[in-house]
């Protein structure tokens, strides 16, 4: 039993971030706990790009489209394969969905939305937000394999240059999947999911009324980001549930936040404070988001938005 | 048509969380516990499918005897039996609380179990799968739209801003997100109600399971802290749209490195 074995998902021939993402701890991780880093993909085509991020190996299923059962078949086979100590799934919705699925074929243990990983005493030791990140936690996983998924945006992903994985043709799996996919409903064009975006730019009650988050989705698409919504917006039903931030919706890290209108209650505050960079624009000097904010703007929110969305494109344009 | 719900009793998600002195739990002294939000929505569908198709809803609670009060609440929205699985779920980890919700579940009859997509708090998101995978059954994982038919049913399934449509055969396991469909809320005559149901109750070991099976964990917490506090960083006051405009570009292009 050694090194590290990591579910990388691939999406238009390319492996998704949060899949770079668990190879570039992955390998750190088997440095430490000896073993190489191997990982399982439904394409063969993301050999070389696994490769570069550390990969040796790559197992290689000719699945389809996901559907749990199947892929828990063959990530059950690249365990037994790979006799990994350690495997990581990106924390996608793919990777949550298969992570306690093939736990709990193999009787192992799981770490979720792990933002720290190491190797220590001969265990996998994660730190994970827990009551939305109002507490720390840090846990051990006592069992071999020990298994986690990866807070997206958490580990920087880094290439170490290696050459391309060797490739080991896994049999696709004889299953009568009793799941199975019938169609897959598109975003809406220029949606981008808060789960793994960089920038996110979201609106509150300050908005007054639904058809206000224009004033958010235009900044958001000048800037590059995802639009976020507070909890009030979402239960109002200006907002569908899907930008969500917080306790009841999406707990996020990403490189920078602006929030505009939302008061911050303690719900939205545990969802994304952990953000590496804080903007905040509130009328009320007093609104609890400015105690965690990195430069918190008083003001009105009508008239700073359109303003900022001007300055983000003209910076864009130089 | 019958479901089986199971429910996990959480700290109130208003509460603020305190520290335990062993370092290792929450300090629940004073603490308000709920039905965890997500099984709400687990619970209003399988009332809805009973409603339509008649037959059974059972809320199955692992946990000590302040569960019983969740499971009460349960009955009074909707449900109509309920089992009380008696023990430390705060020892053990997801898979332990599996294993024991799938031993409860496999003595009530059933055609579809439906659980929260996560349990607020400890937020692993764990258990539906593992329920699914010791009951060999296919799941359906954060669950927005959910319609039976003869013998499986179609759910659609919230991915990365986008939404999959999947067939499943029946029984299977159902994990429900927020938008599922609008909770009720527990009625007068519903709350009476379920005064008069007695809440059916067994131990781990009523259910042919050991502790040392459930209780040895798997993952076990070393420590638990709060985070830093962090520091306001600048506030500006005053001052014209445009100006406040040109001071957030300027930290999002030097700080945030973002543009």
């Amino acid at each position: 039993m050694a090194g590290v074995l990591v579910f990388a998902e691939v999406v238009n021939g390319k492996l998704k971030k949060a899949s770079r993402e668990a190879l570039s701890i992955g390998r750190k991780l088997a440095q430490a706990a000896g073993g190489d880093l191997t990982a399982v993909a439904s394409d063969r085509s993301v050999a070389e790009e696994a490769g570069r991020y550390g990969a040796k190996k790559l197992f290689v299923a000719d699945a389809g489209a996901y559907a749990t059962e199947l892929y828990a078949s063959v990530l059950q086979q690249a365990i037994e394969q790979a006799k990994p100590s350690i495997v990581l799934f990106g924390g996608t919705s793919n990777g949550r969905d298969l992570a306690p699925r093939i736990a709990a074929r193999v009787n192992a243990g799981v770490a979720s939305d792990v933002d720290r990983l190491e190797w220590a005493n001969g265990k996998l030791r994660a730190r994970r937000p827990v009551y939305s990140g109002k507490v720390l936690a840090t846990v051990e996983v006592e069992t071999t394999p020990a298994i986690a998924t990866t807070r997206p945006n958490a580990f920087p992903p880094e290439e170490s240059g290696g050459g391309a994985a060797e490739v080991v043709e896994i049999a696709k799996p004889q299953i009568d999947a009793k799941a199975r996919l019938v169609e897959t409903k598109a975003p809406e064009a220029g949606e981008m999911s808060i789960a793994e975006a960089d920038i996110i730019v979201s609106g509150g009650r300050g908005l007054k009324e639904a058809a206000n988050f224009s004033l958010i989705r235009d900044l958001a698409h000048a800037i590059g980001g995802a639009v976020g919504a507070s909890r009030a917006t979402v239960d109002a039903g200006w907002i569908d549930h899907q930008h969500q931030v917080g306790q009841t919706g999406r707990v996020v890290s990403p490189n920078l936040y602006i929030a505009a209108g939302i008061s911050g209650a303690i719900q939205h505050l545990a969802g994304m404070s952990s953000s590496k960079h804080i903007v905040a624009i509130n009328k009320d000097p007093e609104a609890p988001i400015f105690r965690v904010a990195d430069l918190g703007v008083v003001g009105d929110l009508f008239q700073i938005v359109p303003a900022l969305t001007e300055e983000v494109k003209k910076a864009k344009t130089h | 048509m019958n479901s089986v719900v199971c429910i996990a009793q959480v700290p109130d998600t208003e509460a603020r969380i305190k520290i335990a002195a062993d370092g290792r739990h929450i300090d629940e002294a004073g603490l308000k516990f709920i039905v965890s939000p997500y099984d709400e929505f687990a619970l209003e569908e399988a009332i809805r499918l009973k409603d339509a198709k008649g037959g059974d809803v059972t809320v199955v609670g692992f946990g000590p005897d302040r569960v019983q009060q969740a499971l009460r609440e349960c009955l009074a929205r909707g449900a109509t039996k309920a089992l009380h699985i008696k023990g430390e779920s705060g020892d053990t980890d997801s898979l332990g609380i599996a294993k024991v919700l799938a031993a409860a579940i496999k003595t009530i009859p059933h055609d579809v179990v439906f659980l929260g997509k996560q349990g607020v708090g400890t937020d692993n998101s764990l258990v539906g799968p593992m329920v699914a995978e010791i009951l060999g059954y296919p799941q359906v994982n954060v669950v927005t739209h959910f319609e039976i038919g003869e013998g499986k049913a179609t759910a659609h399934r919230e991915i990365e801003g986008a939404e999959e449509i999947i067939e499943v055969t029946l029984p299977a396991v159902i994990t429900a997100q927020k938008g599922l469909n609008e909770p009720r809320y527990a009625s007068l005559k519903g709350i009476m109600a379920a005064k008069k149901i007695a809440i059916d109750s067994k131990s781990i070991a009523d259910l042919g399971l050991s502790d040392g099976e459930i209780l040895n964990q798997r993952v076990k917490v070393v420590t638990l802290e709060l985070p830093p506090e962090k520091k306001a960083g600048r506030k500006i006051e005053g001052g014209d749209a445009a100006a406040a405009a040109k001071e957030i570009i300027k930290f999002i292009r030097e700080e945030a490195k973002a543009l």
